[in-house]
């Protein structure tokens, strides 16, 4: 049971990354980035190159795929959310604008990257026991990694004026405006730093599962499972919800065979939806 | 007591919508004319498009579905998993217990539709970004279930090597004769006439009192509610006639592939049946046909482009919903005369 309770851990903390990003999107630009996964795996695919193509070392190749991705991210905030925000209808338009995104993401990945299954050689060796349960050093590594940004990014937001001035947004676009705080820069930025958390997880994950180009729908499932369970738009649910899906996962994994538990996740979500709609930390949103 | 409600909608236009009510029947019949009669003139002799128009009517008979719970007001992911349900469905019992085609496929569509219910019923709750979640979450999960129980589905491996549909009788006298191997002209008939049912059907429905009702629920529900309308049912009864479309469609594309496997419909098809729409327009009735005959056409037309064809393609969506956020429909409708006051 250790082992489950620490697997669950290692796959929590990333998850928690995953989910924050695709939640500071969502509060800030009432965006849900469908192509959230695609970036993500994207991520992944850029540590690859760095590291495995190029010879570099791992670290330089998590950097640049949070620099890439999150640059990626604000183009896609410049040139594809912006104009068609100012001039839809309907809401739901952008959605659907995330979703193509995902699909040319998805099919472009495929030509550039190819079909094979891309890892990287371990970041760390030996393995560590822990409570009675072994875990690989790499693993532990990860773990420290992901909690670290966490906690920086959570400090971010937090603290600095820039982190307070994306809260703000997040609560009253035009007050924020009146308070003489930048929109454009702010919210590509904002959109910039949600993407680049992606290809961050992403970036930290291949160190242990590789990366294909398929990968990225499941994500982007799994991210909207994390914010359905923890609130879409409140970043300690988007944690909350991390790790609940983690843990989860771990123990199904454990027990049933590999198709049913997601299944079974799914039907416990439902049900817990119908509970509470908003999620465990979430607020009603209109 | 109910009739006396006037929708705040529909008391504007009410006698101009009797009298263009020619234009739409006039133009279902050009739609008629020009797939039954000048398709099969011009193409016929080409085994290929002709599969590609049966694919497109049946695509936008499903799309049909999602078409109808946008005017409900909620972003339907779940069509795809529906349509899967459909298909298993008519795949069973045509396999296993030998029932015909013709039974399972009004049956698939009930069976969905009843699914469709009891699920709904808890989730439309849910509304916006929620909803199209816990939509996309449905057809995923769709597909695990028929991956998680073998016994009855197959697995990975699918159920293959359905039978064609038999003739079609009643009381000795055949309707509709048996198709026969390789014939693609029946089952072109068979998707047209699908979707020439499912198009008129929605068009009576939304130019009913219904239709204003479902478009009240998108406007605003607690409003709707306060005039009397029970919204909890009409929501679920809206979503259970778009599960039942998808339960058709997915029933009648098992029985054109002769196959079906958990991946034959997934959240990307989810995905597609909801660009249809888009690309169409949200506020008319044909949108999704026009949105499914522009995309797919064009996704055709890229055929040589090979391996490069999913990214131009998926490119030029998001160039359409870059020019044109409103639909295609609305920029010649814009053209035609000035804006209406839509129901927007």
């Amino acid at each position: 049971m250790t082992q489950v309770m620490l697997n669950a851990l290692v796959v929590g903390t990333t998850y928690a990354l995953i989910a924050l990003g695709i939640t500071i999107i969502f509060s800030i630009m009432k965006v849900v980035n469908f192509a959230h996964g695609q970036l993500y795996m994207i991520g992944g695919f850029v540590v690859y190159y760095f590291n495995v193509v190029f010879g570099l070392p791992f670290w330089f190749g998590l950097v640049m795929s949070f620099l890439i991705v999150g640059l990626l991210g604000v183009a896609m905030e410049l040139f594809l959310f912006r104009p068609v925000m100012l001039r839809v209808k309907r809401e739901e338009v952008t959605m659907l604008l995330a979703m193509g995104t995902a699909v040319f993401l998805e099919s472009l990945a495929l030509i550039v990257f190819g079909e094979k299954q891309r890892g990287v050689p371990p970041i760390a060796t030996g393995i560590v026991e822990l409570f009675g349960a072994r875990l690989p050093t790499g693993r532990i590594v990860v773990i420290v990694v992901a909690a670290m940004l966490i906690a920086a990014l959570m400090a971010f937001i937090g603290y600095t004026k820039t982190g307070r001035a994306l809260r703000a947004m997040a609560q009253d676009r035009e007050a924020t405006a009146l308070q003489g705080v930048n929109l454009k820069w702010l919210s590509a930025m904002g959109f910039g730093l949600g993407t680049g958390l992606a290809g961050l997880s992403g970036g930290l994950l291949v160190a242990i599962f590789a990366v294909h180009t398929g990968a990225g729908t499941a994500i982007s499932i799994k991210a909207f499972l994390m914010i359905m369970i923890g609130g879409a738009g409140v970043l300690s649910g988007a944690i909350l919800g991390g790790f609940v899906l983690g843990f989860l996962e771990s123990v199904g994994y454990a027990l049933l065979p590999g198709s049913l538990t997601f299944l079974i996740i799914f039907l416990i979500v439902i049900c817990f939806l119908i509970v509470r709609p908003n999620g465990i930390m979430g607020k009603p949103w209109g | 007591m109910q009739k006396t409600i006037s929708m705040p909608n529909v008391n504007l236009p009410q006698s101009e919508q009797r009298s263009s009510a020619l234009k739409p029947i006039g133009l279902g019949l050009l739609i008629a004319a020009a797939y039954f009669i000048a398709i099969p003139l011009v193409f016929g002799a080409n085994g290929y498009l002709l599969n590609v128009f049966t694919t497109m009517a049946a695509v936008s008979f499903i799309s049909f579905g999602v078409w109808l719970t946008f005017a409900i007001g909620r972003i339907n992911l779940a069509q795809a998993g529906f349509a899967l349900i459909g298909a298993y469905v008519t795949a069973i019992l045509v396999s296993r217990l030998g029932v015909s085609f013709w039974i399972c496929l009004p049956l698939s569509g009930a069976v969905a539709a009843l699914l469709g219910g009891l699920i709904g019923w808890p989730v439309l709750r849910l509304k916006g970004v929620y909803f199209a979640m816990i939509t996309l979450c449905i057809t995923e999960a769709c597909r695990l279930t028929a991956l998680s129980f073998p016994a009855l589905t197959r697995g990975a491996q699918g159920i293959v090597d359905l039978p064609l549909p038999g003739e079609l009788s009643l009381f000795g006298l055949t309707i509709i004769p048996a198709f026969e191997k390789g014939a693609r002209l029946p089952f072109f008939y068979l998707a047209g006439t699908l979707m020439l049912l499912g198009l008129g059907f929605m068009w009576l429905l939304d130019t009913s009192r219904v239709g204003a009702v479902f478009r009240s629920l998108r406007q605003n529900e607690d409003l709707a509610s306060s005039l009397g309308i029970n919204v909890a049912k009409y929501r679920v009864v809206a979503f259970m006639v778009s599960c039942f479309y998808a339960g058709v469609g997915g029933a009648f594309f098992a029985t054109l592939q002769q196959n079906v496997y958990p991946t034959t419909f997934q959240v990307l098809d989810s995905v597609y049946f909801m660009v249809y729409c888009f690309v169409g327009g949200l506020e008319f009735v044909i949108g999704p046909l026009v949105g499914a005959l522009v995309m797919m056409s064009s996704f055709e037309l890229l055929h040589e482009f090979q391996r490069y064809q999913t990214v131009i393609f998926s490119g030029l969506m998001i160039l359409c919903i870059l020019l044109m956020p409103n639909g295609i429909l609305s920029v010649v409708k814009r053209s035609g005369k000035p804006e209406e006051a839509t129901n927007a």
